[in-house]
């Protein structure tokens, strides 16, 4: 019970919360909150917006967990935003260049991604190992870098090719494409997003079922702890830093594969930091992940529907911005209290009444 | 225990002499990057490197790095990371413009410092009052400072602009020149002798067409050295940067002082938004201006070994390189890599001197590796030249990560006990 309670009462707070400021907002800013939550609500329903939040569900869900398995070990993993990018574009130039059979011409080009990403992960990660350099800073400049290189690669004399104004890449030959569910006029379920659960079961396994995923804990939880049960930390960090980083690299690839099959300039941003929030909302929890994209894809897609009603979506960013920082918050709190708590109960079992240790 | 073993415990640990005081290190390592460009501007054969037009420019894009650095230093120096920074920089310049616009560019300031310190007060409660993560916090004040400050211009600056991501035009500061003494640098500039004309150059970029803000950066920076080294308050901010447990057992309120360096944190980083919505080159307010600028500002700091001298330094660097790319692109952007080559050069032979064989023979590498690319290509892609501050972090990390030093417990939760 009180487990359960310390995991699902945070973040329903933390979204009641938000939709409290939120709606206060709205208020002030004298349109009807009710009007636009009303509208974000029966948007849902309404043409190809439940399919598209399927979709960029599978989307978040990647990022997330690429962030949560660094989360899993105490590193913070910024560089997702960065790895994605690098990976989308090596991935998408591989892929329009290469002539396959079809199936394994879409293994190469996942396996290119994978690859990619974990390249690009990998400076980071070998600059902490042998630098001892913070992997925050690191992957913030990595994450700059990476926008550079995306932007150099898809140049018309690089690797790029002009179409109207817009740049991108070759574009991925039908051997490459990965068909998705066709659902009529509600549109298709991309045929990666099954890729998206599959990362997540796997990686339910591999923490909870493995001897890598325990080391990987237990040099997270306390790395002289795991060090003395003869785990290297700094292999544990290049191997989640690495595995993270392939993880990210296929953050892209349900649109890229399912419907874009090209690298042009409106590749969406941001995926990486919004699989930094969804991984906080989920504490790292392949379940909570999910519930987590899901929220965030949700948000998402009813700015349209509220520019419809005539309220400007960027309230939904505020909603998310506020949903994260409220949740890790009440977490914190709910953490706290329930410290109190046990050191309570075990002072009135070991028969003193005051509290143990002063921490309230 | 005995007093034997007590005795060498409490005794001074023997201090390493300086050599030379601060200031003149600075002095040195200024004078030293003025010789390099004047060497490089007179072997590439490319004047635009020292041209007072190039410096002028630099400054003005050094200004919202030099803040957005100095307000991580703030926070940094009480023990909070602060990554956060490029948010309340975002909430800096829509409040700069929403001020700016309606009382002018004074208004424009105190409205940013007062944006950008509501961030920092945020960041505060998340970090010192609940104990969450530096890093999360930050993370999160970003997303929130891009969205509150799209759904603000969205709102107010609409109906005005027609334009939902620009403000209306914001009125700049009026800029001073040293009159007499800037027209006879230019007469100097303009003769194109080596190394007079360079240094003529510099120093006329460095005083034609000076706003107020660039001088108010400049006090800043002494300011934040003065209060954080000379005075009282500012020992017991960075004690709780390094030791707060210690500093608390002495009586010094440690929230109350991270509150306050990270308020103030926010309020510099906001004021360097500010100075963004200011700069001439800008009409005002437009979204997505800061563009990792926040980034790069907590980039020079750690460039700097969290020191203002040196921070000044870090962001003059990489104001530079952004002034020469924007005003004459990548060819003379190459002239640079040159610059770079002959940076290393100077340090391997210091490093053969000091018989150092294996730093030097990686320089020589490097230097090669520099070489090479300034021989084989004509330009830098102008794509790539933005990122040059984010590379030269990663390769001093790299190099000399030994060397710096944060404060021993940034980023710790402290939880009073």
């Amino acid at each position: 019970m009180g487990k359960v309670r310390g995991n699902l009462l945070p973040p329903a707070l933390a979204i009641l919360f938000s939709a409290l400021l939120c709606g206060i907002a709205l208020v002030v800013s004298g349109a009807n909150p009710l009007t636009a939550f009303g509208a974000m609500v029966t948007q849902v329903g309404e043409g190809t917006t439940a399919v598209d939040i399927v979709n960029s569900t599978g989307t978040y869900y990647i990022a997330a967990l690429a962030v949560a398995i660094g989360f899993q070990m105490n590193l913070f993993n910024i560089g997702v935003e960065g790895q994605y990018r690098v990976a989308a574009v090596v991935a998408a130039v591989f892929g329009g260049s290469v002539a396959l059979p079809p199936g394994i011409h879409t293994l190469a080009i996942i396996l290119v991604a994978a690859l990619a990403g974990a390249a690009w992960a990998a400076i980071p990660a070998i600059l902490k190992v042998t630098r001892g350099v913070n992997e925050v800073i690191s992957t913030i400049m990595m994450n700059g870098l990476a926008l550079g290189l995306a932007a150099y690669l898809i140049r018309d004399d690089v690797f790029g090719e002009l179409r109207g104004n817009n740049i991108r890449t070759p574009e991925i030959p039908t051997s490459g494409w990965v068909p998705g569910i066709s659902l009529g006029s509600s549109g298709t379920v991309f045929g990666l997003v099954f890729l998206a659960a599959a990362l997540g079961i796997a990686y339910w396994v591999m923490m909870n079922r493995t001897r890598f995923g325990f080391e990987l804990r237990a040099s997270g939880e306390s790395s002289t702890a795991a060090a003395a049960g003869g785990v290297s930390a700094k292999k544990m960090i290049l191997v989640a830093m690495l595995l993270s980083g392939a993880i990210a690299g296929l953050v892209s690839m349900p649109e890229i594969l399912g419907r874009d099959h090209t690298y042009n300039l409106n590749f969406p941003a941001g995926i990486g930091f919004s699989g930094i929030a969804v991984a906080l909302l989920g504490r790292n929890h392949p379940g909570g992940i999910a519930f987590g994209a899901l929220l965030w894809a949700f948000l998402d897609k009813s700015g349209l529907a509220l520019d419809n009603v005539g309220v400007s979506r960027e309230i939904v960013t505020i909603m998310q911005g506020a949903i994260v920082l409220s949740v890790v918050v009440a977490y914190e709190v709910v953490r706290r209290y329930e410290l109190a708590a046990e050191q309570r109960r075990v002072g009135r079992q070991l028969g003193t009444a005051e509290p143990v240790g002063g921490a309230a | 225990m005995t007093a034997l073993t007590d005795a060498p415990l409490t005794s001074i640990p023997p201090q390493r002499k300086k050599a030379l005081p601060g200031w003149a290190t600075g002095m040195i390592a200024m004078a030293g990057a003025i010789a390099l460009l004047a060497t490089t501007s007179y072997l590439t054969g490319v004047p635009q490197l020292t041209s007072s037009g190039t410096i002028q420019t630099a400054v003005r894009l050094a200004l919202p790095i030099l803040l957005a650095g100095l307000g991580g230093l703030w926070a940094e120096r009480a023990g909070v990371v602060n990554i956060g920074l490029e948010g309340m920089m975002i909430m800096g310049t829509w409040g700069a413009a929403w001020a700016g616009y309606q009382w002018g560019p004074w208004a424009a300031l105190v409205a940013a410092a007062v944006f950008g310190a509501l961030g920092g007060l945020l960041h505060a409660i998340a970090t010192v009052t609940f104990g969450v993560n530096h890093i999360v916090s930050g993370v999160a004040i970003n997303l929130l400072g891009a969205g509150l400050t799209k759904y603000l211009s969205t709102l107010i600056f609409f109906p005005l602009s027609r334009n939902p991501r620009e403000s209306p035009a914001v009125p700049k500061f009026d800029t001073y020149s040293a009159g007499g003494l800037s027209d006879w640098l230019k007469t100097l500039e303009d003769e194109q002798r080596v190394a007079i004309s360079d240094i003529a150059g510099i120093l006329r970029g460095l005083i034609t067409g000076v706003s107020p803000l660039t001088m108010l950066a400049v006090l800043f920076v002494i300011g934040s050295y003065l209060v954080l080294w000379r005075t009282r308050f500012g020992l017991r901010l960075r004690s709780c940067g390094e030791n707060p447990t210690a500093a608390e057992s002495l009586g010094v309120n440690v929230y109350l002082y991270k509150y306050a360096a990270v308020i103030m944190s926010g309020a510099l980083a906001g004021i360097g938004g500010a100075a963004l919505v200011l700069n001439p080159g800008n009409p005002g307010y437009l979204e997505g201006q800061t563009n990792g600028r926040g980034f790069i500002g907590l980039a020079a700091m750690i460039f700097g070994n969290w020191r203002p001298g040196g921070l000044l330094g870090g962001a003059a660097l990489f104001g530079y390189a952004d002034g020469l790319q924007l005003r004459s692109g990548g060819k003379t952007f190459l002239a640079l890599v040159y610059g770079a080559v002959l940076l290393l050069a100077v340090i391997v032979i210091w490093q053969l001197v000091r018989r150092r064989w294996f730093a030097a023979a990686a320089g020589i590498v490097a230097a090669g590796l520099l070489y090479g690319v300034y021989y084989s290509v004509d330009e830098v892609p102008s794509e790539l030249t933005a990122y040059a501050p984010h590379l030269v972090t990663l390769v001093v990390l790299a190099v000399a990560s030994q060397r710096l030093r944060m404060p021993a417990a940034d980023g710790v939760v402290y939880r009073r006990g």
